[in-house]
């Protein structure tokens, strides 16, 4: 078969296809957006009648993975890492059941958080939850891996972690493919306590999970994703792990490398493959895109073991992805750079689009908030963020989906006055709702303003679950209907929004404002396609 | 062989289309590709960059080492400047003269073109302005390709079939206008070089 153009995203929705899913659940996330929306896009999914929708959130994504899982049938559950964190109870748990039909768990970790809040490395809740991790380092490893990982979970029973970084997920290369793999048939256990969780029953689960481990670090000693690539320069071994072998290689183009070299791309931690690494070379160099995870454990607490290079002792960054000049640094070979960026050059940050309805919405909010003193405006994660840039400098906090309505919540509880809360439409039913229930339940004196652009638009304008609900949804949690308040975000209505917003602000309990009004991105691309 | 290019831009500017038809051209020609690129919160009218990297050789590295970059290519004169550290000394700078001014404190044009006047190797291409006296003002990003052409290593007959094969879908007049935007381009930088 001749070889495809594909982001490591794409590769990996369709090594998913040609294993033979029934299912991709996501909430968007970037850098793992891609994965669902080539899917989406697939003939192959479609003719094959491939669950391909969104989900609320990643959580609900996940659930729904895991009942297809536990039907026998093959899934894939892709988010971002901090959507793990949304999603940390399922994980945890499933592990625990373990898998019937293949499950896949496609992590994009953000390292250099180039679209994210953190930089947390997915491995750490693998070896948590004490299952498998797959971590590709190019985009043909990425398409083999998820294809074998679908067996793989079968095999052992358990759900697999695929671990990238944006890098890949972002990056193009040739990709070929193999053999498209019919779907599983139906097929319920016989044992019908395995995906119970009753402690009785859990404390069983939980000990058979842990006798899968040995047999899962067998499969990493052995597997052809980890190689032991041996060198004559016996004065250092190198362990690197993903993408970062890649960098490792950028140095060597064309020539050998001198060092030992121990890749790893499949986990747990081939402990008999770093054995025999410390055993033949006199110091360690770790590379890891992300945090040091192998390097910790190799270290110990009491550093009395080999010696240890990497991230810890600063031969590498403590933060951030790594590349080929850092690499290159770290094995002490000549660091090569162009010339200055001349100063000249100015900072171009994101910004919010030119028309973007978020831009009325702070109109209004920085108007109202104008004779109060600053630090009232509780926000959440979506374009609507860059209020807290210039011009704008609208937003006192952003913490993670759905927090603005809960911290403007417990910031009126401690006697603040008056509070807002700023979330957008797919982040409010994501995880905004339940923080908006609870505010209803105490009539806490809070405005939330639920910013309608009727899309989930910083990732590239997904479907909304929120579509046409938000003011249905804000009336059956038993918001006064009166104090629900749709308005249209344009210039022309700013004084009549206004309005608006001072009564509410003015109100002592839950009052919502729905600005309404599609993203200029989404319209653009509306109006190109007619 | 391989060639190590930076394109750079503003997001919304597209410059993917560039890298489209640089990539389906290399494909052709049966070369290795690797073309990191930049998705989600950067997109919004920030300063984008994608690196693409070409060889007949397998290739490890998604990101080109800095200092080792054969060209940028800019549709952008300011964000053009931006990846200088990834330029390698012998490498050329191919850029759009036309600023696109969506933050307060952009400096001024002679600023901008004293730096360009230290550059040893440039292209400072009027690419809108021409774009747009060749009937298609959203085609100058292929008079910047044309601009590029004849430092891609890559026949320039194989880039215009991939031009044509690209815009194919979209009619015979897009696509005359896409190929004379970029031979328009490849003529001023032979002359300009």
């Amino acid at each position: 078969m001749s070889k495809l153009l594909l982001l490591g995203d794409e590769a990996i929705a369709q090594a998913a296809l040609d294993a033979g899913i029934s299912g991709v659940y996501a909430y968007p996330g970037t850098p793992s957006t891609e994965v669902m929306e080539y899917v989406q896009k697939s003939k192959q999914a479609a003719e094959g009648g491939v669950h391909r929708q969104w989900s609320a959130n990643e959580k609900t994504a996940m659930e729904a993975a895991l009942g297809m899982s536990y039907a026998g049938k093959r899934a894939i559950v892709c988010m971002k890492h901090v959507g793990l964190n949304v999603a940390a109870d399922p994980f945890m748990n499933s592990a625990v059941t373990g898998a019937n039909g293949g499950l896949v768990y496609l992590i994009a970790d953000d390292p250099s958080m180039h679209s994210s809040q953190d930089e947390q490395d997915s491995r750490f809740y693998a070896k948590f939850a004490n299952i498998p991790v797959f971590e590709p380092s190019n985009q043909q490893e990425a398409y083999d891996m998820t294809y074998e990982a679908f067996a793989f979970s079968e095999k052992h029973r358990i759900p697999v972690m695929l671990r990238v970084t944006t890098r890949l997920a972002h990056s193009r290369a040739g990709v070929e493919r193999k053999k498209a793999l019919p779907q599983n048939e139906i097929k319920l256990l016989e044992n019908k306590k395995q995906f119970i969780l009753l402690p009785a029953i859990a404390r069983g689960l939980y000990r058979e999970l842990l006798a899968k481990q040995p047999k899962l670090e067998k499969e990493a000693e052995t597997s052809a994703y980890n190689k032991y690539i041996p060198g004559e320069d016996k004065s250092m071994g190198i362990i690197v792990t993903g993408i970062a072998y890649n960098y490792l290689m950028e140095n060597y183009v064309g020539k050998k490398c001198p060092y030992t070299v121990l890749k790893i791309s499949q986990y747990p931690v081939p402990t008999e493959l770093v054995r025999r690494l410390v055993s033949e070379c006199d110091t360690i160099l770790v590379a890891e895109e992300g945090a040091p995870v192998i390097e910790e454990s190799l270290k110990g607490m009491l550093d009395n073991g080999p010696k240890v290079k990497g991230r810890l002792d600063g031969t590498l960054p403590r933060d951030g992805e790594l590349n080929p000049n850092l690499m290159a640094v770290a094995l002490g070979l000549k660091d090569t750079y162009g010339s200055d960026v001349p100063k000249i050059v100015a900072p171009r940050p994101p910004a919010l689009c030119t028309g973007c309805p978020h831009i009325d919405s702070y109109a209004l909010i920085n108007e109202a908030m104008s004779q109060y003193s600053p630090g009232r405006v509780f926000a959440d994660i979506g374009c609507y963020t860059l209020g807290a840039l210039p011009p704008y400098n609208a937003i006192y906090t952003t913490v993670d989906m759905g927090a603005s309505i809960t911290m403007a919540k417990g910031a009126s509880d401690s006697g603040l006055r008056p509070v807002i809360a700023v979330i957008g439409d797919s982040t409010f039913t994501h995880s905004g709702m339940t923080s908006l229930l609870d505010c209803v339940i105490e009539n806490t004196p809070i405005t939330v303003f639920i910013l309608d652009n009727m899309t989930t638009g910083m990732t590239g304008g997904q479907k909304s679950h929120a579509l046409g609900k938000i003011a249905q949804i804000c009336k059956g949690f038993g918001i006064p209907e009166e104090h629900i308040r749709e308005i249209t975000p344009l210039k022309k209505h700013h004084e009549e929004n206004m309005a608006i917003v001072k009564e509410e602000l003015e109100y002592e309990g839950v009052s919502v404002i729905i600005p309404i009004r599609e993203c200029v991105q989404t319209l653009k691309k509306r109006l190109t396609k007619k | 062989m391989k060639i190590d290019i930076v394109l750079a831009g503003v997001g919304g500017q597209g410059i993917l289309s560039i890298a489209n038809i640089i990539g389906y051209a290399a494909l052709k020609k049966g070369l290795m590709l690797k073309q990191a690129e930049v998705h989600g919160m950067s997109q919004r009218g920030g300063d984008v960059q994608s690196h693409l990297r070409l060889a007949d050789y397998e290739i490890a590295s998604d990101l080109i080492p800095k200092g080792q970059a054969d060209l940028i290519i800019s549709v952008e004169p300011m964000e053009s400047l931006r990846y200088l550290p990834w330029l390698a000394p012998t490498g050329w700078l191919i850029t759009n003269d036309n600023p696109f001014v969506n933050i307060p404190n952009y400096p001024d044009k002679e600023v901008i073109d004293q730096e360009f006047t230290k550059l040893p190797h440039k292209i400072i291409i009027p690419a809108d302005n021409m774009a747009k006296e060749l009937g298609s003002a959203r085609s100058a990003n292929m008079v910047i390709l044309g601009a590029a052409s004849p430092f891609l290593a890559i026949e320039f007959e194989a880039l215009e079939e991939a031009v044509s094969d690209v815009f194919a879908s979209k009619g015979v007049d897009v696509v005359n206008i896409n190929l004379a935007c970029l031979r328009a381009g490849r003529e001023f930088a032979l002359q300009n070089q």
